[in-house]
């Protein structure tokens, strides 16, 4: 309540005659600003996120997120748990990319350990998150099409996901928020035939992306509604410290997983689809483009998978079989320092970034050398592209507004945190 | 990332051009840090984008309670064209938490700002709108800081509940 | 073993009377009072009332709430795979007021308890509640200072646990609550949960009520450590 009313005095004091410029075609501008609350109960916000909108008849002259409807206390939850009991906590960060936030979280970890990784491990990690890229990609993709009103687009999307999320359950155990990327590797080798069933997916999908390509590419009104729309420049976009698909649309082609590599990624030969306005079209469009070259990526990956271990041999770290407890003492002893007060953590303080479908997922560990972590924190992507939002819909409609939160992909669980 | 004599080197150009900056370096786990002094957080950072390091991709707080001064931020910023990363740390004491905030230079420090100050309770100076960004407006208490339970209230166990810490009467 | 003479009760439930009383009733031999009872027990008021439940049943409006990760999975309901609308609950409504039922999907944070009471307020009679997923029915995962289950703020009918529910169960939850109704549509929750009176208490005269409630009321501020 509060807020509204600094707003409203805000609102009389700021100048906006160096701001308004006439929107070709329109009548003589009204005088007067409505300050409208596109609550976080809003069919078409992501999630729960408010927004204050200064309207100036059907444009936008001003736009303040607030947040911290979803708020859910997770990285001071972190604080209270040993390390491996963060990682289903962290997980549920950002919920459409859960893989991203646990190797994060867990490459982090694993930098503090100094603990090296299997390479069969880091492999099945990628075909894992590359699966939850396209996965994510998908479920934008449905939900930006239901807000601009193509609502076909998002059976077909959930469809897919459907498929997507029969192979986590396979492979993992649980559709979403799997806890399967633990500390040193996976918590599990693949069972027999998960790989038949991956392929069958790799073969099914490029022609599925057609189909969705094929609804939308030259459906005229979402062309008139995506094309051109509320563009933002690249340095602006680099100021505001946005990172991944938006940055690829506005032609910076920066990728942590060709600049940066983290977990092989090195040994895959992929491309990046970058943009070259950065309007919504853009977005779109390096988006699909990216779920093909995820595909590819989970396609060698698959080719390349090396044989070995799962998960690393250190068993201060990891569980030890469960075969092994039967006859080994030192086993038994792991499994239990392990599960009850769990493994200790050199002191230091870590920042490790994996690039997730929204951008740049950094996760600081602060280890002060008992069980469990004294600081986990987040830098979600989500959070800080949403600074971008206002500059965006500056002078453009409300309808454009609602395309580019919807291009724009914030996931309030990553954004609130 | 810088090696071990890059961020002394870095350090050193530094204390240079800006003498009573730096308190210390460290190099842990392949990655440089720099800590300073938290008046002079701007123009370190200045100092630094001149070096190439452009982009602050991360503003973070912490609380290193019991050790003081207790609350910490760090900043970590990224050189694109080499690839290079590195963290510049600063500690304030929960006595006079005030750090001159990054935001006018940097934009994207905005909402990370405010997140540090609802958080953590440090005051940037200097900021277009600090205010609560998660909890709501009118919450007392800062929940990140160590000696701020996970529950949010106390918890009721028999040595305190006749007590009543305001609660069941 | 005893015999024991059941006496002949008005509300017949035994079948042989219920049988004979039908049989007088298509006879035409059932006169004034026991006609008026037999018309009333029977034909109209139970018949109806239970034609409306089925009704309401199967054409619940769920109103969209999706908060974090089991909004994802609700989404899922009306997809394809598993397909709410063979039940007739494929159209979520937008706005509060044309929905029947609100899934709480999602965690519900102390910011955003206020605004999910303001639209269950918002909603007609008869409404219904369920939370999905662990977090909205206790707090879940998450057992801090920030999250709010949804049984402290408003009436909730049926809880479906999980992290996130598998969309089957949130199905097995929804089909449930359809049963509740068909037995007992109470039109109002106030009926149906013994809750008197709700009284919206504005910050002023928080102390005041805070003396009257039973319930465990946090002062604002008070976070010292136990």
């Amino acid at each position: 309540m509060s807020t509204e009313l600094d707003y409203r005095t805000q609102e009389q004091q700021v100048d906006f005659t160096q701001r308004m410029h006439p929107v070709p075609g329109a009548a003589e501008p009204e005088q007067e600003l409505l300050t409208l609350n596109v609550g976080p109960h809003h069919p078409a916000t992501h999630g729960v996120l408010r927004l204050l909108v200064t309207l100036e008849g059907e444009i936008v002259r001003d736009l303040k997120p607030v947040i911290g409807y979803v708020h859910t206390g997770i990285e001071k939850t972190a604080e209270d748990k040993s390390y491996w009991k963060v990682i289903p906590v962290i997980e549920r960060m950002d919920y459409l990319a859960y893989f991203f936030n646990a190797m994060a979280y867990i490459g982090a970890v694993e930098t503090l350990l100094e603990l090296e990784v299997p390479k069969r491990a880091q492999y099945l990690r990628v075909i894992h998150m590359e699966l939850n890229r396209i996965m994510s990609h998908l479920v934008w993709l449905g939900t930006s099409m239901l807000d601009l009103g193509a609502v076909t687009v998002w059976w077909y999307c959930f469809r897919e996901r459907e498929k997507i999320l029969d192979l986590f359950e396979y492979s993992t155990g649980q559709r979403m928020h799997t806890r399967y990327f633990q500390v040193g590797g996976v918590a599990d080798d693949i069972p027999r035939g998960w790989e038949q069933k991956l392929r069958e997916f790799l073969a099914d999908m490029p022609s599925r992306i057609d189909q969705y390509m094929d609804l939308v590419n030259r459906n005229e009104i979402v062309l008139r509604r995506l094309k051109g729309t509320c563009p933002l420049d690249e340095q602006t976009l680099l100021e505001l410290g946005v990172t991944g698909p938006l940055l690829r649309a506005a032609g910076n082609p920066w990728d942590l997983r060709k600049a940066q590599p983290y977990s092989s990624y090195e040994d895959f030969d992929f491309k990046i689809p970058v943009g070259q306005r950065g309007d919504n079209w853009d977005r779109y469009a390096v988006r699909m483009e990216e779920m093909r070259q995820s595909l590819r990526i989970i396609e060698q990956a698959l080719d390349g998978l090396p044989e070995g271990p799962h998960i690393t041999d250190n068993r201060k770290v990891a569980l030890p079989p469960r075969h092994e407890l039967a006859t080994s003492m030192e086993a038994l002893i792991h499994h239990f320092k392990l599960v009850t007060e769990g493994f200790r953590v050199p002191p230091g303080e870590v920042y490790y970034p994996v690039e997730g479908p929204r951008g740049e997922y950094g996760c600081f560990v602060r280890s002060d050398g008992s069980s469990k972590p004294a600081r986990v924190h987040m830098r979600d992507p989500s959070f800080v592209n949403l600074q971008a939002t206002a500059p965006m819909v500056k002078d453009s409609y409300i309808a454009d507004m609602i395309a580019t939160l919807a291009m724009l992909d914030p996931v309030l669980g990553g954004v609130d945190r | 990332m810088p090696d071990a004599p890059g961020v002394e080197l870095l350090a050193q150009e530094l204390r240079e051009a800006h003498p009573d900056a730096v308190v210390a370096t460290e190099h842990f786990r392949g990655k440089g840090a720099i800590q300073v002094k938290p008046e002079r957080i701007v123009e370190v950072l200045r100092f630094l984008r001149d070096k190439g390091y452009r982009a602050l991709m991360s503003v973070h707080g912490l609380d290193y309670y019991p050790e003081e001064p207790r609350l910490g931020v760090h900043y970590e910023l990224l050189d694109r064209e080499r690839v290079d990363r590195l963290t510049v740390k600063l500690r304030v004491s929960t006595d006079d938490p005030r750090v001159p905030s990054v935001t006018p230079d940097w934009p994207t420090a905005n909402f990370q700002e405010r997140e540090i100050y609802d958080m953590f309770g440090v005051v940037f100076d200097g900021h277009p709108d600090l205010r609560r960004i998660l909890m709501p407006e009118d919450y007392e208490g800062h929940p990140q800081r160590r000696d701020f339970p996970v529950g949010g209230e106390p918890v009721l166990f028999t040595y305190n509940e006749d007590r009543g810490t305001g609660y069941t009467r | 073993m005893r015999i024991v003479k059941r006496e002949k009760s008005q509300a017949a439930e035994d079948l042989r009377i219920r049988q004979l009383r039908a049989r007088d009733m298509l006879r035409g031999d059932l006169e004034g009072e026991d006609l008026e009872q037999y018309v009333q027990e029977r034909v109209i008021t139970t018949t109806l009332e239970k034609a409306v439940a089925w009704a309401r049943g199967n054409s619940i409006f769920p109103a969209t709430f999706g908060l974090a990760c089991c909004a994802i999975e609700m989404m899922s309901l009306p997809g394809a795979r598993v397909d709410i609308a063979r039940f007739g609950y494929e159209a979520f409504r937008a706005s509060p007021r044309q929905a029947d039922l609100i899934i709480l999907a999602g965690r519900v944070s102390i910011k955003m308890a206020p605004i999910v009471r303001r639209i269950y307020d918002q909603m007609l009679e008869p409404k219904y509640a369920i939370a999905m997923g662990a977090c909205s029915s206790s707090m879940g995962v998450f057992n801090n200072y920030a999250i709010v289950p949804a049984d402290k703020f408003m009436p909730v009918d049926v809880h479906v646990p999980g992290c996130p529910p598998r969309p089957e169960a949130v199905v097995y939850g929804i089909l449930k609550l359809r049963s509740m109704i068909h037995q007992d549509p109470a039109l109002s929750w106030r009926k149906r949960h013994g809750a008197e009176r709700t009284v919206e208490v504005l910050p002023e005269d928080i102390e005041r009520f805070e003396q009257e409630a039973a319930i465990n009321v946090f002062k604002r501020g008070d976070t010292a450590g136990a």
